[in-house]
């Protein structure tokens, strides 16, 4: 489902990701952590085809990112790590607007729009305003979009950033559902270790750009002589505070964009 | 489903978006009236009997058209905040990972905005009727709706180009302030363009929006400076030309 060979990205002389390759398979629930600033973000942004790599070869479903944009779209939905509703229009209209840009027509869209709402409980809802939702409603409601052009992957960039435990829940049962019956392909971020041990079928850790190790709960925890991924994680990764860098980074880059750069 | 007709829905789509959003918001459709009533009356009425005097008629026929450029002119500029506020809150994204053309996006976007944008004008136009403004005769008077359309068309543009540079919406109507000001003031709003000094006449002929004005006076109240063909010519091309390099700008942005 994804193919990555020797993947790079530089932000002028910083390297964000450096030559890295794995492979996802159909039907896994794939796993991606990494400490902030790891490069997780960047990666996403390459195979959803909001970044381009500056070297090596991505390919998902079978389509590469840079050659065949179009059909490497169609194949993926995207829950983004911040929000990317407009919360001036309905849930309805979201979904709706969704519906027409991926080219779903009109009878199959609204029967898909009703099957997805349902799904995630807020067909009640359908017609409130998306600024009057909760965060959680919000997340529900963006991970209903991005399945609503029945993609073969999934990609979560943090899915559960910030829900309380119940919907955490909730939301983790509605994909590991689609996983099991419809054999779809999930790629996710967390920072909650638990739901990486307890959902993913296999788990890469990165740091600095890097692959660190890859492989299922039980390879990892042998590797690194671990007896929870928590401590796989901090054994990978060392145990710094990445923050600081990270954001003096990120306004360093943001200064750029604001300069036209 | 064939290209053709995805592609227009999804330009209906982006549009109707534009039409949803302005109208759900109160705030925005009185307030971006304020400015356009505030400049009809302070200037329409304040500089009526000097203008009277000097022998060249009602000043309110005169400066009405002007007024209705300035808000379309206005409106269409600050459209171009919403590629920012999608760019902050994250909807941009949206559309960006959509298999749908950038082109495309541009194009539904700019007709959105553009569309408020005459909705605009064509409500301070009415407020001008309401002042005593009367416009010559209703073929022109379709004339003068073409003209409120390529304006707010070329400002939509501009301003779409304008905020693909920006990735903070506080910025961008000061830079937006910057730009129209000057523009505004030197096109002939509100004064006559003949018999200017002649570094004034040459930044007024160098200034797109003075073809704007002029055709929209021209077509209300039947006197053109330039002409009609001129006009309308200048604006296309300009219209062209900004679709054009918007678009690039647009395409090249990252999120």
């Amino acid at each position: 489902m994804i193919k990555v060979k020797n993947l790079t990205k530089k932000f002028d002389d910083f390297v964000a990701v450096k030559n890295i390759s794995f492979e996802v398979k159909k039907g896994e629930m794939f796993a991606f952590l990494g400490p902030n600033g790891a490069g997780k973000s960047t990666t996403i942004k390459i195979f959803t085809t909001l970044l381009r790599p500056t070297s090596g070869q991505v390919k998902i479903n079978g389509f590469n990112i840079e050659e065949e944009e179009g059909k490497v779209r169609k194949s993926f939905g995207i829950v983004f790590q911040d929000q990317s509703l407009d919360d001036q229009l309905t849930a309805w209209e979201n979904m709706d607007f969704h519906g027409v840009i991926y080219g779903i027509e009109k009878k199959q869209r609204r029967q898909r729009i009703r099957q997805f709402l349902k799904l995630v409980d807020l067909y009640d809802r359908k017609d409130s305003l998306v600024k009057e939702f909760s965060g959680g409603m919000k997340r529900r409601l963006e991970m209903a979009r991005g399945l609503l052009h029945q993609p073969t992957i999934l990609f979560l960039d943090e899915p559960t950033l910030g829900l309380d435990p119940q919907t955490r829940n909730h939301i983790w049962e509605y994909i590991k559902k689609l996983n099991q019956t419809d054999g779809l392909t999930v790629f996710f971020t967390t920072h909650y270790m638990e739901e990486a041990e307890r959902y993913a079928s296999r788990i890469a850790v990165i740091d600095h750009g890097e692959i660190k190790a890859i492989g299922n709960l039980g390879q990892l925890k042998e590797i690194t002589a671990s007896n929870s991924l928590e401590q796989v994680f901090l054994k990978l990764t060392g145990y710094d505070i990445r923050d600081e860098k990270a954001s003096g980074l990120d306004r360093m880059r943001q200064q750029a964009k604001r300069w036209g750069r | 489903m064939n290209t053709f007709y995805y592609n227009l829905q999804v330009i209906y789509i982006l549009w109707l978006r534009q039409i949803k959003r302005h109208f759900r918001s109160r705030a925005r459709l009185f307030s971006s009236l304020a400015q356009p009533i505030l400049f009809l009356i302070a200037f329409g009425f304040g500089f009526k009997s000097i203008y009277a005097a000097a022998g060249q008629g009602d000043y309110l026929q005169f400066l009405s058209p002007g007024i209705i450029a300035m808000s379309i002119v206005f409106s269409s500029m600050f459209s171009g905040i919403e590629v920012i506020s999608d760019k902050q809150f994250g909807f941009l994204k949206e559309t960006l990972v959509a298999p749908v053309s950038r082109l495309v996006i541009m194009f539904g976007r700019t007709l959105g905005g553009a569309s408020v944008a005459v909705f605009q004008g064509f409500t301070v136009l009415i407020v001008t009727l309401l002042l005593g403004f009367t416009p010559c005769s209703l073929p022109m008077f379709l004339i003068a709706l073409v003209f409120m359309m390529l304006l707010a068309l070329l400002f939509t543009t501009i301003g779409t180009a304008l905020a693909s540079f920006f990735t903070d919406m506080h910025a961008f109507p000061v830079i937006i302030n910057f730009v129209i000001m000057p523009l505004f003031f030197l096109s002939g709003a509100l004064f006559p363009v003949e018999g200017l000094p002649k570094v004034l006449d040459v930044v007024v002929k160098v200034n797109i929006l003075s073809y704007g004005v002029d055709g929209l006076r021209g077509s209300l109240i039947d006197s053109f400076a330039f002409s009609a063909l001129t006009d309308f010519v200048v604006l296309a091309v300009a219209i062209l030309i900004f679709l054009y390099l918007g678009s690039y700008l647009f395409k090249r942005m990252q999120v």
